[in-house]
Order: structure tokens, then sequence, then C-alpha cells
């Protein structure tokens, strides 16, 4: 599995640009990597107090008035609301790409079938009108996201690394395909009145309403916490430690007796679900869906998210997903270009830093390994 | 790596200390949450302050048509502007790219700003369904001049007034003129499966009865017709209604007339754009028809077609007539002292006035009148699509 | 289900269905070299494709035949075809050269994971694409006609036109005179050396990355033609376009076995054929459906196609 690049490689040097570009890039792995050790010298009860002030700092954003933070034309706790679903979905995916390395470009997919089912059970305007309450939908969400993430990963796990990359993409637009087609769905004419979480303020008025996304947005913000914490428990569990040895080398991992496939399988249910749970908050804050949401583009923006971040590592994941969401709603000017330069972004930074912006420290290391590796063969070929 | 280990060993003599800098940081942070204000929630709105926005698609795959408006909605404001020196009306302009998920943000911040006391807006159906909750929450009165969904009358939404009759006029009108003017007798019907063309071609197909000979959908984006047009083929239709946008049409009716397929073409506002001719091609495109509830640029009342000529260099696109309108309604309002949102609601339901394109009076449900509504037909005619004729219903 | 439309249509569907057949076979040859020899799905290839389309309509523009003109003169026809196909190879051909040299070799230098590989290939496509949106305001190009689209041939109730026809003789002629290249020539046979084994080919003084930038250039060049049929076939062009041919023409690639050239053809033809008897099945708008569906279930049960994969081997 641990398949040597294309081609396998030859260092050419003499290149001053790229060699100044590289040893600035290695001057600041350092500095990250001083940053890390830094934080871990810090005892644990002040670590703690640390992010509990950072959390409280995010929840209070919405209320603060930082200058230049806000965003000029779209309400700003509503971008803040976009922006805590993107990190919830990069948390996800990070789970099947950075985590058990399995590059899933169908993302959207489960993003589509967790908005979809709360769309069609929980909404009178739905051919089923079932009416769950919202608290129920949650659940039915995540199972059925989670159901798919197996009903697409049972059969195709077995595949090689890029050959599940299309089968993934494919199932993505199967999945747009089927909400456009089908009567239930109904495609582009979407579902109206979506439920929204329950709750009323003291007046009588929702607490989740449509004017004010605040409470959206800490629901949401609750929720990323919440998964941030148990993926970080997965990663350092046995689970985890299986998953890192198959992205590693999974025949290595299968030999010393851990049942890859099993393991896939879970990346996969996992991080559907958390896909699905997204999926849901986003249909329940906007009120209404249709097949429209659910492009190809918007999952390469998933993909894009979670390594421009640094797969592998959540602080990297939540940037890269913070960076996604929130700049091209910071500057609306540039919004018709922001997938021009988000591609010209995931090429330069495969380049010049293939492990993301705040990489993993183990999967850092392992880049390194290999390119000295390449120089190494190229001297030895000369 | 040694390099790595050895700046980590570094640093951790130093850090030791360093994390006396956490309460710092968070009593800095509950001191900035403490002096947090709100915004919005004033509704201070002096008198020369008031603000109109426009709500729709100026850049993006569907930008054309939120262009015309835009270009409506501005001149409307500059001839306000001009008259009123002392005091003038801002136009406020949320570009959404007609994007459903971008346009439920835009349409909160502009609720949150009470200056803004009217919307012309949003441009597309759905994105009309995303929003105007939230317009109709905060009280903020709408005007689409383009989005023609029969259902976002029926929702209960109190602010929500259309300058056009919807899909269920335009409808039967374009099966009055398959039947009357075209005299198919064989009809095949398309949707490309959006909420638009699919919602129009249903209710062509309801209207026109036993003389569908078959139907078929084509998808967005797509540009290998070859299948449909097959199926057309071997219908033997002699007309052939279109319920979609430009983009696909044009390469659809390219393909169509390669097959030598010579049923007459005629199909929706959506296809009423220049975007249609080229894709198709002048030869092509040539006789297609297209129906539209709205009004050609030159058929607009008093000096509409010449001022917009001369601030725009162009003629009028289509929805431009009805752009001017509707920001003329608002306009009005703010002239006459309304303000406040609540004040212009009431004056915009008891509005009755002519316009440049029609007698100007909504229903209870923010319809324009039965009686004001105007279909008309164009046609290509030497790759340009000129007005035809203006429909009128039969039945 | 549509059984009746199906099988009283069947001839017409096979014709439009070989026709498209060609040109996905087209595209998905310039997949299949490039992962025969690199094992990289090239996803940036797809807009290599949708460069041609313009490249063929930019040719045309520049020597004076634009879209409304009436269609030339046969000689003058035969003159533009030639214009056309240049234009659209050339530009083809410089734009996988470009993602070539940006994007791909300076990751092989850094013999970087193979993800990495496939994530910058969707960056140099998403960036490809969407620069010729920005800069072409996401209009579509109407091509002129070149010819009349003519019906030669009706036998029984098929009907074959002079452009169906064509398509498919093209796809085919190119395909053979690949497939010579490939297994007579001394260039072809450094790039099947490479694709079977690099390093003994590297021992052996083969110039890997000559070969490599060989291959992507008969790739795009491949694209190119392609390009020319599709406008010749479809007479429109956009900015987005490539993505959905290209997943088409990977899944041709990988139903005839991808690395395998004659795997592309049969691939190609096989997939235009399914995807439009499917829709006569279920309905147009499950065209696309059928399409993928394809993909999942080769990519389970037969993931090395139906002619099996080797550009190594390609003399099976």
């Amino acid at each position: 599995m641990t398949s040597t690049g294309p081609g396998g490689g030859k260092a050419r040097q003499g290149n001053p640009v790229m060699s100044a570009l590289r040893t600035a890039d290695n001057r600041r792995l350092a500095g990250l990597s001083a940053m890390r050790s830094r934080w871990r010298a810090i005892p644990r009860p002040v670590r703690i107090l640390f992010g509990v002030a950072v959390a409280v700092f995010f929840y209070l954003l919405p209320n603060l008035a930082i200058p230049l933070i806000p965003t000029p034309d779209t309400n700003f706790a509503s971008v803040l609301f976009t922006v805590a679903v993107y990190v919830l979905v990069g948390v996800g995916l990070n789970v099947v790409i950075g985590l058990a390395g399995l590059l899933d470009l169908g993302y959207i997919g489960f993003f589509a079938v967790g908005a979809y089912s709360v769309a069609i059970f929980g909404s009178p305007a739905s051919p089923l009108a079932t009416k769950y309450p919202w608290l129920m939908l949650i659940p039915i969400a995540i199972a059925l996201s989670m159901v798919s993430g197996v009903i697409l990963g049972g059969p195709t796990l077995r595949l090689r690394g890029d050959y599940l990359a299309i089968v993934t993409l494919g199932f993505g637009e199967i999945v747009r395909l089927i909400a456009v087609n089908w009567s239930i769905t109904k495609g582009q004419i979407g579902i109206p009145s979506v439920p929204a979480p329950p709750g009323h303020w003291g007046n009588g008025d929702p607490i989740f309403g449509i004017i004010d996304t605040r409470p959206f947005y800490w629901l949401a913000l609750t929720v990323v916490l919440i998964c941030m914490f148990g993926v970080k428990l997965l990663e350092s569990s046995r689970v985890g430690r299986s998953w890192l040895a198959i992205r590693e080398d999974e025949d290595a991992a299968e030999l010393m007796g851990v049942p890859a496939f099993k393991f896939k399988l879970w990346a996969f249910a996992i991080g559907a679900g958390l896909g699905g749970l997204s999926g849901a908050l986003f249909a329940s804050r906007q009120g209404f869906i249709n097949s429209n949401s659910f492009d190809v583009l918007t999952s390469m923006l998933f993909v894009a998210a979670v390594v421009l971040g640094g797969s592998g590592n959540l602080a990297g994941v939540t940037l890269g997903a913070v960076l996604i969401s929130y700049l091209p709603e910071r500057f609306r000017g540039f919004a018709d270009k922001r997938f021009l330069v988000f591609g010209l972004a995931l090429i330069v930074i495969m380049i010049f830093r293939p492990q993301g912006l705040i990489p993993s420290r183990r999967r850092a290391v392992e880049l390194e390994d290999r390119k000295r590796e390449a120089a190494e063969e190229a001297t030895a070929n000369v | 790596m040694r390099a790595l280990r050895e700046a980590e060993q570094n640093v951790n003599v130093r850090v030791r200390r360093a994390w006396l800098v956490v309460p710092v940081a968070l009593s800095a942070v509950v001191a900035m949450s403490a002096c947090a204000e709100q915004n919005g929630g004033s509704s201070a709105s002096g008198k020369c302050d008031s603000k109109i926005a426009f709500f729709g698609a100026r850049t993006g795959p569907n930008a054309n048509l939120g262009i015309n408006i835009y270009n409506g909605v501005k001149l409307a404001v500059d001839q306000y502007n001009a008259k009123h020196k002392d005091c003038k009306v801002t136009l406020e302009s949320k570009d959404s790219q007609g994007d459903e998920k971008q346009a439920p943000g835009l349409a909160q911040q502009l609720v949150q700003d009470q200056k803004v006391v009217g919307v012309v807006g949003p441009a597309f159906s759905g994105e009309s369904e995303a929003a105007d909750g939230i317009f109709d929450q905060g009280g903020l009165p709408l005007i689409s001049a383009s989005a023609t969904n029969p259902s976002l009358s029926q929702k209960g939404w109190k602010v929500f007034h259309r300058m056009l009759g919807n899909d269920n006029a335009q409808g039967p009108a374009a099966a009055t003129y398959l039947k009357d003017t075209v005299k198919a007798k064989k009809v095949f019907v398309i949707d490309d499966t959006t909420a638009y063309g699919k919602g129009l071609s249903d209710v062509v197909k309801q209207s026109l009865g036993s003389v569908v000979a078959g139907s078929d959908t084509v998808q967005p984006k797509q540009t290998d017709f070859q299948a449909t047009v097959a199926k057309v083929k071997s219908s033997k239709a002699d007309a052939i209604f279109y319920g979609g946008y430009y983009a696909e049409a044009g390469p659809f009716v390219k393909q169509l007339r390669a097959a030598n397929v010579k049923a007459t073409f005629v199909s929706d506002d959506g296809v009423k754009d220049e975007g249609f001719v080229k894709g198709a091609g002048n030869a092509a495109a040539e006789g297609s028809v297209v129906t539209c509830p709205c009004i050609p640029g030159d058929e607009a009342k008093g000096t509409f077609f010449a001022d917009y000529k001369k601030a725009f260099g162009k003629e009028p696109g289509t929805y431009g007539p009805e752009a001017f309108d509707s920001a003329n309604v608002f306009l009005d309002g703010i002239a006459a002292g309304k303000t406040a949102r609540k004040d212009m609601l009431s004056f915009i339901d008891s509005y009755d006035k002519d316009g440049v394109t029609k007698h100007i009076k909504f229903d209870k449900t923010g319809e324009i009148a039965k009686s004001e509504i105007v279909i008309w037909s164009y046609k290509v005619s030497g790759g340009e699509i000129v007005k035809d004729q203006e429909i009128k219903a039969t039945s | 289900m549509n059984f009746h439309f199906l099988f009283s249509n069947i001839g017409d569907l096979t014709v439009t269905g070989l026709s498209q057949g060609a040109i996905y076979a087209l595209i998905a040859l310039g997949y299949t070299l490039v992962y025969g020899l690199l094992k990289l799905i090239n996803f940036a290839h797809s807009e290599v494709f949708m460069m041609g389309t313009f490249g063929a309509l930019i040719a045309w523009n520049l020597t004076g035949l634009h879209e409304n003109d009436p269609t030339p003169s046969l000689p003058m026809m035969v003159v533009y075809l030639l214009v056309g196909l240049v234009g659209a190879m050339v530009w083809s051909g410089v734009t996988a050269l470009t993602v070539e040299f940006v994007a791909y070799r300076p990751l092989r230098r850094r013999n970087a994971p193979r993800l990495v590989f496939l994530i910058t290939a969707i960056g140099a496509s998403v960036a490809i694409s969407e620069a010729v949106g920005v800069i072409t305001s996401r209009n579509q190009y109407g091509m002129p006609d070149l010819f009349k689209t003519t019906n030669l041939a009706t036998i029984g109730n098929v009907h074959i036109t002079n452009v169906d026809l064509g398509v498919v003789v093209a796809a085919v002629v190119m395909m053979v005179v690949l497939d010579q290249f490939i297994n007579r020539t001394r260039l072809g046979r450094g790039i099947r050396a490479v694709a079977q084994d690099p390093d003994t080919a590297a021992l052996m003084g083969i110039n890997k990355n000559r070969v490599i930038v060989l291959t992507f250039a008969l790739g795009g060049v491949m694209a190119g033609a392609a390009a020319l049929l599709y406008n010749l076939k479809i007479g429109v062009t956009r900015a987005d376009i490539g993505f959905l041919l290209g997943i088409k023409a990977f899944t041709a690639a990988v139903l005839g076995g991808i690395g395998n050239l004659r795997g592309a053809l049969l691939g190609g033809l096989a997939l235009g054929l399914v995807e439009n008897y499917g829709s006569a099945l279920f309905g147009t708008s499950w065209r696309d459906v059928v399409a993928f569906v394809v993909l999942v279930v080769i990519l389970m049960f037969r993931p090395t196609g139906l002619l099996g994969e080797s550009l190594g081997k390609a003399r099976a």
C-alpha cells in the first residue's frame, strides 16, 4: 500500500528559489514543532483552562465587536454557523482521509443523506409527512448516513486508494442525481419547512428562529466540540492506532493482526455519521433544501479543507475548514473566483507543503523521510 | 529531525513560566465580552437615510438576469435621487449568485439593517424559498421582478409581492400560443428538472391536455441531447415546449435542427437570453419562440426605454422594466414618508397606480392583480430575440 | 421501464451510442496512457480536453471562420477541419504538458505518496476549469458549422448521419495510429519499457522524464482530436464540460482495462452503448446514474476491466 509515488524521484538541486522556499518551510516546521512542545510543557490544568477560555471566546464571538473580523455583506452569526458546519465536516472527513488514509471524494453524499433525512422525515411539506420531532431526526440522520457509509464502504473498501477515490466520487454524484430525480427528494423544487430544534424563549419566540442565527451557531459549536473530543479519544485508542497502522502500511498492519477491512469500514461509517450530522445541522438552519446544495465542487471543497489545513491533525483541519468557509464570505468580491483560488492553492500546497498548513506530527515526519529517500536514491543513481 | 528536537528542548526551558499568560488571556476575553454590543435592533430610522435593496445574482453562472434587474432598480433610484437631491435613497446590493446556500445569511443582514425598507428580489424561485421566510419574520417587504414559482405566494408570507404573472399564468398562455398560433397537433414537452422548468412544463402539459405527444427531461449542464432528440423525432411532434434555461436550450436546439427535426420550438423566459441564440447558432435558433410574463423594453410606458438606453448604453433586458416598476413602488413609499417597514408594507398592499409595465395593484397573496398580468411572446429572427405579440388569454 | 422504446429504436440508439462512445474512447486514451506509465489518475485530463474544444474555436476564429458564417465549400471545409484539429491538439497538448511540468514533476522529485498526486491533479483540474470559467464569464460558445449534418444511409429504420459515421471512423483511425506508434516505433518501445519496469528501463539508457513528457503530449493530442469531434457533434462548448466527460472517459478506461489502449476503445464504445440503452430504458434523467453505477460495479467485480490492464504488454 505504501506505493512509491508515480515514477520515483530524481532530485535536481540548484534552483535557488525552490531551495530557499524549502529552507523557509523547514524553519517554519521547526517553529511549529517548538510551539507544540511549548504547549505540552504547560501543566495540564492550565491547558484545560486555556482550552475553556478559547471555547468561551468562540461562544462569544458573534457578540463581540472585534474590528475587521465580522463579514460585511452577510450576517456574521450565519457565517459563523457555516464555518462551524464546515469544521464538523472537516472533523468527520479527517477520520476518513487523515486517520485511515482513505481518499473520499464523495463525502458530500453523506452530507446530503443527513440533510435529506431531516427534511424528509421532519418537514410537513415532504411527501412522507411523518413530521418526526427534531430530536428524533438527528439520530435518524446519523444512522442513515452511517448505513450509507457501510453500503458504500462494504464492497469498495478493498479497492486500491485511487480507485476508491473515483468510486466515492461516483457515489457522491449518484446521491446527487437521485436527489435530483427521485419524487421524494423533489429535485430542485426541494423541500421547504425543514424543522429546527425545539425550544422557546420566555416571550414565546422560538430559540432557533430564522432571524437570529446565534443559537444555531452555539448549537453547532457545541456539537463540534463534542465531536472533536470524541475523535480525539478515538484517535488515541486502539482503533486510532489501528487506523494509523493501516494508513502507513496496510499489508504490514494486516500481518501484525490488525483486521484492516473492519477498521477501514469503521472509519468510513464514523466519517459518514459525522458528515450526516453536519448535513442535518445545515438543513435545520437552512429551513429549505434542494438538490443544488450537494454538488461535486462542494465535495472537492471539503477535501480541500482537510488537505490544506493538514490531514490527520484536528487543529489543521479546523484551520482549513475555517479558511475555506470564512474567507469567501469575508471577501465576497472574490467569491466568483474562489474555486480558482482553491485549485491553485491545492497545487501549491501539495508541492511545497504536502502535509498541510498545520501538519500532523507523524505525517510530517513520514513525508520528510520520503523526501530524503528520494534524494538519497537520486545521489545513488548518479 | 535533530534540529527539531533541539528546538523543542530549548523551548521547554523557556516555557515553564509562560502559562502565567493564560489567566490574563482569559480575563481579557471576559472583558471583551462584557463590552460586547449587539448591532442592529435600534429602529431609529431618521428622515433621509432610507435604503432599498437589490437581491439576486450579479456574478456566477446565472448573472445575466440579475444584472438586468439590478440595472432597472438602479435607474429608478438614480432618477429618484436626481429629483430629491436633499433626501437621497441608497441602493444596497446583495449578490446571491442565485445560490440557495448563500441566500439566508444575506437576507438576515438586510433584515437587521432597519434602514432598508424594501427589497427588489430575490430574483430566482429557489433562493426565494430560502430567503423569503426570513424577510417575512423581519417584516421587510419585498417585490420580486422575476421569481415565478406559483407556490411562493401560497406560503402565507405577508411581505411577498411580485411584479409579474406566475407560471400558472404563463403556462396556459404558452399552451394557447401552441394551439392557436402554432396550430400544433402534437406537442413534445421537455423540462430540465429545475424548480422553474419542471413547474412550468407541468402547467403547460396540463393546459395542453391530449395534444401532448410525449415528454422527456434533460439535466442542467447537459450538452449532449441526442437521446432526447431521438425521442422527439420518434414522437413525430410538430411543436416542442421546453421548460428550462438558455444554457441547455441552445445546444439542444442546435442538435435538434442538425437531426433535421423541424418542429416549432417554444420555450419560456428562462430561454429569453442572447446566450440561447449564441448556443444554438443563428440558423438553428431562427423561428424559435419564447413566452415571458415581461413586456418588451420598447413597450414600456413613458420615457423608460430611452432613459435606460442612455444610462446603460444598451436596450433594457428581460425584467428590466419590471424591476424599474418594483423599485418605484418602494420609492413612492419613501417619498410619502413611509420609512418604517410596517408603513411601507401597508403602503404597497394598497398601492394602485400606473407603472411603466402595467397598472400596479397587488392582491392579498402578493400576486399582481389578475387583470394586469401580461404575457408576451418573442421570436428569434436574424439572430435577435424580437417581440412577437402579446398573448391574450382565450379561455 | 420503457422496453418498447428501447426495442423499436435499438438501431438509432446503437448509432448514437457508438458515436458518443468514440469520443469517450479518445479521451480515455489519455487516462490510460498516463495511468499505464505512472499509475496516476490524471484528473486534470478532462480539462485538457476542454481546452481543446476552445483551441479549435480559437483557431477557427483566427483564420476567419465564425459562429454564424455560412458553411464553407468542400476544399475549405477540409482546410478548416485541419486547422481546427491542429488548434485543438496544440492547445490540449500544451495544457497537458503544463500540468505535467507545473504540478506533477515537482512531486515526482519528492517521491510524494500517491494521494498527494491525486489531490494535486484535482487542484489542477479545478483551477483550469475555473480559470476558463472566469475568463469566459461562464458563457457558452457556439461552433461554426463546417458542414451540414446529412443522412448518409437509412437501413431499415436506422439512420446513419455523416457526423456519427465520421466520429466513429476518426476515433478508430486515431486509435490504430496510436496503437501502431506504441507497438512499432522506438519511442513507443520506450514508453512500454518504462511502463513495464521503470528502473530497468532507466538502466537500459531510457530517459524516463522524456518518456513521461512524450506520454502526456500523446494523451493531450488525443484529447485534442476528441475535442474537435466533440465540437463537430455537439456544436457548443463551455468551461465546465470537462468534469462529466472526464469521469465518463475514465469509466470507459477502467471498463476496458486501464492501461490498455485497445481496452480504451472497447470500453468507450461499450459505455456509450450502455448509457444510451439505459437512458432509453429508465428515462434520460437516469443516464449519468447508469454510467456511474457501471463504474462502481466494474470496479467492484472486475477491477482489471474487460481486456485486463497493462500498457507494458500492449501487444496482447
